[in-house]
């Protein structure tokens, strides 16, 4: 499906990405794009290196071959500078929102702006409003991060993910832990800001319902290699044994219950 | 038996590497102080919790050393006659040694420690990774106004643990154990020269507080990202600072005062 | 980013303690406030051996300070010891027939230069770049220890 002439329409292109962390290869040659304005997810089981990815796609690590184009740059070719201007464009909202612990939530989602533009005091004081009031938490901007629950301290890190109006924003994992009504929260918040800021967002997840729930397009990644891809629907009723054991939750399946083992009754009745 | 030079040669090349890594992050932490020196607010905000929090340490520290001195110096100064030398060697000891190196140990010990732990949890709660995706050099930005505050904190702690500690042994020499006033303060500035001691004092704390703020937003940076791990790192700047503070404290004292 | 007051004035007053003790340090505990700010004039005199007597040493006439040592040179002709001494400008009424000799602070203590006011015959005073020619060596303990046994050597 990913031919050169449909390029235009992505905004993040992976060509056989190969990395391997230590003596563990965690991608072997993937290629996957990503759809402007659309929610792409990205799901696997755990350990597979989905956050990996979001990092290389980031230009925070690089890969040990193949070639990753945000936006139609090279992300591993860039200077420092280049790449700096490119990651103002992204957005990233880390699992646990890595909101910086010694600013309450409105220097938090000042942030960016203070660092990145010479915009007056009562100008980003507007925005900060607006961001916040996005995420519906502008009541909250006088606590500080360790005053915030979970969920509510992802939302903050998601208003300051889109302070500086990015193209596109890469959730990790942001279901993880959270409530029913906060989970409710999110996923909501991710569906609007796209359809009503015209994002491209990426979510990296495990949880199914959630996820599949929004997302457009979906590839699933097990051991190094993408072995699915498709609308959910298409997914759904794929005939890959794998793709319905992960999207069903079965325990058994092609992925084994039991982590690689000799013989239980070998192993039992063996003295040492 | 072979396993023992394979372990040596490894933990060799990972110090090597390590060493190397801190020299890199050493450079790019000097390559931002250009940018902390334009926006002075951030560099007080680290004055703030790197010299004001490890104020009343150092001054305390300062008063009591500085009593020990004036203590100890007179009961083996009277032996020979020569309690009125108290103010020298209270002095001299101070400015010259004690001053720079206690509190250098002590700002290793409250705000080094407490650099590294910072960095360390910044890092394993992906502030600082966050803050790349944020197109914010995390170095510049958190590094760099940390090291200024150290290195400008320090000399200000050293000089201000050497004054307290000069009025201290005042206090038990002259006030408590009766040494004349007039003879401790005039065979101490007869002696102490502006340039050989107070200024070599100055510079000794200068390097030092270079040094122990390398260290220590170095071990916080290079912290493994969980809570081990950046409990280890605090204790090693801990001791690698105590290290280095008292092997260059012997480097410099050789090439200031000796002829090796 | 916010800036507290209290913490701006907190790091204020941390720095002006850093800086107070440095100038405490320099002013009271070294020899930099005995730098006299005011006038001085230089004296010097030609010693035989000016033993371990250093620059910056006392100057002192009847036990007071008057003055430091500025320079110690050897004279290249007399191949004697030219020290030279400021002296500070309110005791300008030296005679200028005075003496200097070296002595030393108790057995083992600091050499100084002690100035001994002469009768004042020729009813001059000693100015800047007068030299004092009545002078008393520093007497060094080992040329002493020397002495007193040869002398003993040559008794027996």
């Amino acid at each position: 499906m990913a031919n050169s002439a449909s390029s235009e329409n992505h905004i993040v292109s992976v060509r056989n990405l190969s990395f391997s962390r230590g003596r563990i290869r965690i991608f072997d040659d993937i290629s996957l794009d990503i759809q402007r304005g659309k929610i792409t997810a990205i799901m696997g089981p755990s350990g597979t290196g989905k956050t990996t990815l979001l990092k290389l796609i980031g230009g925070q690590l690089y890969p040990d071959a193949g070639r990753i184009e945000v936006d139609g740059q090279n992300v591993h070719a860039l200077k420092t500078k280049e790449l700096y201007d490119l990651r103002k464009r992204m957005g990233m909202l880390f699992q646990s929102g890595a909101l910086l612990t010694d600013m309450n939530v409105y220097d938090n989602v000042a942030f960016p702006l203070r660092e990145h533009t010479r915009l007056p005091e009562s100008m980003i004081r507007t925005l900060v409003l607006m961001k916040l009031q996005a995420v519906g938490l502008r009541g909250a901007r006088e606590l500080m991060p360790n005053e915030l629950s979970g969920g509510m301290a992802r939302r903050v890190a998601l208003a300051r993910a889109i302070a500086l109006d990015p193209l596109m924003i890469m959730y990790d994992e942001p279901f993880t832990g959270q409530d029913p009504i906060s989970l409710g929260a999110l996923v909501h918040l991710i569906k609007a800001l796209n359809s009503t800021l015209g994002l491209t967002s990426i979510i990296v997840s495990h949880d199914v319902q959630e996820t599949a729930a929004i997302a457009d397009y979906i590839y699933l990644l097990s051991e190094g290699r993408i072995t699915g891809q498709g609308t959910p629907q298409q997914l759904l009723q794929s005939d890959s044994p794998w793709v319905q054991q992960f999207l069903n939750g079965a325990a058994d399946g092609p992925v084994h219950f039991h982590y690689p083992a000799k013989d239980y009754l070998d192993d039992l009745l063996s003295s040492q | 038996m072979l396993e023992i030079f394979e372990n040596l040669g490894k933990s060799t090349f990972g110090s090597l590497a390590k060493l190397g890594r801190a020299v890199f992050f050493l450079l790019y932490t000097l390559n931002g102080i250009g940018v902390v020196l334009l926006r002075p607010g951030l560099l007080l905000r680290q004055m703030y919790s790197v010299g004001v929090l490890s104020f009343l340490i150092i001054s305390i520290s300062g008063l009591f050393v500085g009593m020990v001195l004036g203590l100890q110096g007179y009961y083996i100064l009277t032996d020979f006659g020569a309690a009125e030398s108290l103010g020298v060697m209270v002095a001299a000891s101070l400015v010259r040694e004690l001053g720079p190196v206690v509190s250098a140990i002590l700002f290793a010990g409250r705000a080094g420690s407490a650099l590294t732990a910072e960095i360390g949890l910044m890092k394993a709660t992906e502030q600082l990774s966050g803050m790349e995706m944020m197109a914010v050099d995390p170095i510049k930005r958190i590094i760099s106004p940390r090291f200024l505050a150290g290195f400008i904190s320090m000399p200000l702690l050293a000089a201000l643990f050497s004054a307290i500690g000069v009025m201290g042994g005042h206090m038990v020499g002259v006030t408590m154990l009766g040494v004349d006033d007039g003879a401790f303060w005039s065979q101490m500035q007869a002696t102490i020269d502006f340039h050989e001691d107070i200024i070599n004092g100055v510079i000794k704390s200068v390097v030092f507080g270079f040094v122990v703020s390398w260290i220590s937003l170095f071990e916080g940076y290079d912290a493994v990202p969980t809570s081990e791990g950046v409990s280890r790192a605090t204790t090693r700047t801990v001791v690698n600072s105590a290290f280095s503070i008292l092997g260059l404290d012997f480097i410099l004292t050789a090439l200031m005062f000796g002829d090796i | 980013m916010q800036h507290s007051r209290t913490q701006d004035i907190l790091v204020g007053f941390f720095v002006a303690c850093g800086i107070v003790s440095l100038f405490y340090l320099a002013l009271q505990v070294s020899n930099l406030g005995n730098y006299d700010a005011g006038d001085s004039f230089t004296i010097s005199a030609r010693f035989q051996n000016s033993g371990s007597l250093k620059v910056k040493s006392p100057v002192s006439v009847a036990g007071v300070r008057i003055g430091r040592v500025s320079a110690i040179t050897l004279d290249r002709e007399s191949l004697e010891s030219l020290v030279e001494m400021r002296i500070d400008a309110k005791y300008n009424n030296l005679p200028d027939d005075s003496g200097a000799s070296i002595y030393t602070a108790g057995l083992l203590g600091e050499k100084y230069v002690s100035i001994d006011p002469g009768p004042g015959l020729s009813g001059k005073f000693l100015r800047d770049k007068s030299r004092i020619t009545n002078v008393s060596s520093a007497i060094v303990l080992e040329e002493m220890i020397g002495k007193f046994f040869l002398n003993k050597t040559a008794g027996n």
